[in-house]
């Protein structure tokens, strides 16, 4: 055991050495420009502790004098893979379904509203998946469609009045129409040259947002959108219908989970159909893609107009959740945002999708007491998630997945 | 052997912007043989293919294919026609399966039940890529990829297979192997072969006329059998 301990103390020593040197100027240097050693110290002194009792278990483990312990865990584990796996997928979708159905009569006002931000994400994650996770192309823009959704339901609502269910269609369609227009001249490009020409479209949009006073009201944003309002069947006096504005917060989070699962089973059909097949034979080989017959150039023109779909749908949603739209929503930074959701889950997996969307709304919420640590913290996970699992959350699973090959 | 070539360029001239790859190339395939072109790297050779595929456009000449120009036609509107390449350094891809790849390889086509047969075809052919039908394509041997890109561009149902460097990084015994099937799949199917190749001694060997490229242009052209015995060839390209 002294042996093992001595391969690793010295990366250990020089790794909290490094992380007082990273801890000081954060901790130690105060705005008014004292320095103090103090909490720097106790913080790291804490850390210190923590990770040490880490590092033994880890020596320990290695040289198994934890077998006693480590074997139970191990079967236990064991045991719950096999029983997951012999419960067929749709026991497991009906459980989630439930649990999702019921979720909002137990939790407050506040779990549901991060609970409707989670299904508008995925929404999001699950369309930037197609152009991302599938065609493989990097797409540093995305939330721009997302903005182009949330402001056409707003502008048709407020100049024209017109209703909800009007303009989520054409919400979806403007947004597709704003993806084509990026699309037709950047998608000739390839790999690093296509994040940075989208990164910059996505900017463009958001400027013109900000910047067209007579059609949006510029960084003001727009006022007085009128909520998703639904016909109920009244059944007093005779059999009518009745108009509701959707204001509880219950009714919205049904919607959005509606939203959130037609995401998914268009995502999940795609997938597995011949589109998506020669989206992945894109990703994998543009050139030998072409060669075998695929439209590269149709496809990646495909993939990228229905990513602006969902963004859209997604918008509009949006817009009329919050009744309130300015183009600070649609910065760089919630581009990058949904990226590290779909990166984080797994590109190309929709169950990993919706974990990391989970985990990246969810954490940051959890993390609430700590403030001002709050996006060291998540950095800080980003960074040990993508050393431990370079694949995502839930990877993609690849084999022998599509309906005519398993007969072959 | 009918007398109109399958597949003719005529004078055609092509490269990379200001980089002239090709200077006037002229070759004929007639239908069913095994044409070779040899020559030193970058000579030409991969370009010749990738111009004739359409993904480097051409600038001057004629490419003619069952006597049509197809100069203009998109890289993917060829397989359907019947040609189709094994481009160089195989290119299969890497994270789909076995299966998939040759799933691909048949993507115009939409007759399910006869893809089907075709895949098992292919598997009889190529008995190692049934035994790793589920198996990702990256994980493959360089020879297995290699008889991967070749079963993946047979699923075409191609009439002119174009043949990039198919002996390139792989062992000699399996460039043997390679080299079989090569010959193998133009006798059986009656697959017209255009063969680009460095290794001119198996290319010349396997193929019924050669032609030698040299900076862009065609210096030579002639029945294999000549070549192999032309003294000059002997000295430049098989090492004597």
């Amino acid at each position: 055991m002294i042996q093992e301990f001595k391969k690793v103390w010295k990366p250990y020593t020089i790794g909290m050495l490094w992380l007082l040197g990273l801890l000081w100027p954060l901790l130690g240097i105060h705005p008014d420009g004292t320095l103090t050693f103090q909490k720097t110290i106790t913080v790291w002194s804490y850390l210190l502790a923590g990770s040490f009792v880490c590092l033994m278990i880890y020596v320990l483990k290695g040289t198994d004098s934890l077998k006693f312990i480590a074997d139970p865990i191990s079967r236990a584990a064991g045991n719950i893979k096999t029983t997951s796996t012999a419960l067929p997928t749709w026991v497991w979708l009906a459980a989630g379904l439930i649990v999702a159905l019921i979720y909002p009569q137990f939790a407050g006002r506040y779990g549901t509203d991060v609970a409707i931000s989670v299904l508008l994400y995925i929404c999001l994650g699950l369309g930037l998946n197609v152009v991302v996770g599938l065609a493989g192309m990097l797409d540093l823009g995305y939330i721009a469609f997302y903005g182009v959704g949330a402001y056409t339901y707003a502008i048709l609502n407020t100049v024209y009045g017109l209703g909800f269910w009007v303009c989520l269609p054409l919400s979806a369609l403007t947004a597709c129409i704003a993806g084509c227009i990026v699309g037709y001249p950047t998608l000739r490009m390839r790999g690093d040259y296509l994040a940075i020409v989208t990164l910059g479209f996505g900017e463009i949009i958001r400027i013109i947002l900000n910047n067209w006073m007579e059609l949006t009201n510029g960084p003001n944003g727009i006022l007085g959108i009128k909520p998703i309002g639904i016909f109920l069947p009244v059944f007093e006096n005779g059999f009518t219908f009745e108009h509701f504005w959707m204001k509880k917060l219950q009714l919205f989070y049904y919607f959005a989970l509606g939203l959130a699962i037609v995401a998914a089973i268009c995502v999940h059909r795609l997938n597995f159909s011949r589109v998506g097949r020669a989206w992945e034979s894109i990703r994998e080989d543009e050139t030998a893609a072409e060669l075998m017959g695929v439209n590269t150039f149709i496809y990646k023109l495909l993939a990228y107009a229905m990513g602006a779909i969902f963004a859209g749908l997604a918008g509009a949603f949006f817009a009329a959740r919050m009744r309130f739209v300015s183009p600070e929503s649609f910065t760089f930074l919630e581009s990058a945002m949904v990226l590290c959701m779909v990166v984080l889950g797994g590109m190309g997996s929709i169950p990993g999708i919706i974990l990391g969307v989970a985990a990246l709304i969810a954490l940051p919420e959890i993390f609430r007491e700590f403030e001002s640590y709050r996006m060291l913290i998540f950095g800080a996970t980003m960074v040990i998630m993508m050393l431990f699992r370079p694949a995502g959350l839930i990877p993609a699973k690849r084999v022998g997945t599509r309906s005519e090959e398993k007969e072959g | 052997m009918s007398t109109q070539p399958i597949l003719e360029l005529k004078n055609v001239y092509s490269g990379y912007g200001s980089i002239k790859a090709l200077k006037g190339i002229s070759l004929k395939v007639m239908p069913g043989e095994i044409v070779a072109i040899i020559g030193a790297n970058g000579a030409g050779k991969s370009t010749t293919l990738m111009t004739i595929c359409g993904i480097v456009p051409v600038e001057k000449g004629e490419i003619l294919y069952q006597g049509k120009v197809i100069n203009k036609v998109l890289p993917e509107k060829l397989p359907v026609m019947g040609l189709c390449q094994v481009p160089e350094g195989r290119r299969i891809f890497p994270r789909l399966t076995v299966m998939e790849n040759l799933r691909l390889g048949a993507f115009y086509r939409d007759d399910t039940s006869q893809i089907m047969k075709d895949i098992q075809h292919s598997y009889e052919m190529f008995p190692i890529l049934g035994e790793r039908k589920s198996q990702k394509g990256g994980t493959l041997s360089g020879g297995e990829q290699q008889m991967l890109a070749i079963a993946r561009a047979l699923m075409t149902k191609p009439k002119v297979l174009l043949l990039d460097e198919p002996s390139l990084g792989l062992a000699p015994i399996i460039v043997q192997q390679i080299f079989d099937i090569i010959s193998q799949i133009n006798k059986e199917e009656g697959t017209t072969i255009l063969l680009v190749e460095q290794n001119a001694n198996l290319a010349l060997h396997a193929a019924s006329r050669g032609y030698v490229v040299e900076t862009g242009e065609i210096t030579l052209e002639d029945e294999a059998s000549s070549l192999l015995s032309n003294p000059k060839i002997r000295e430049a390209y098989l090492g004597e």
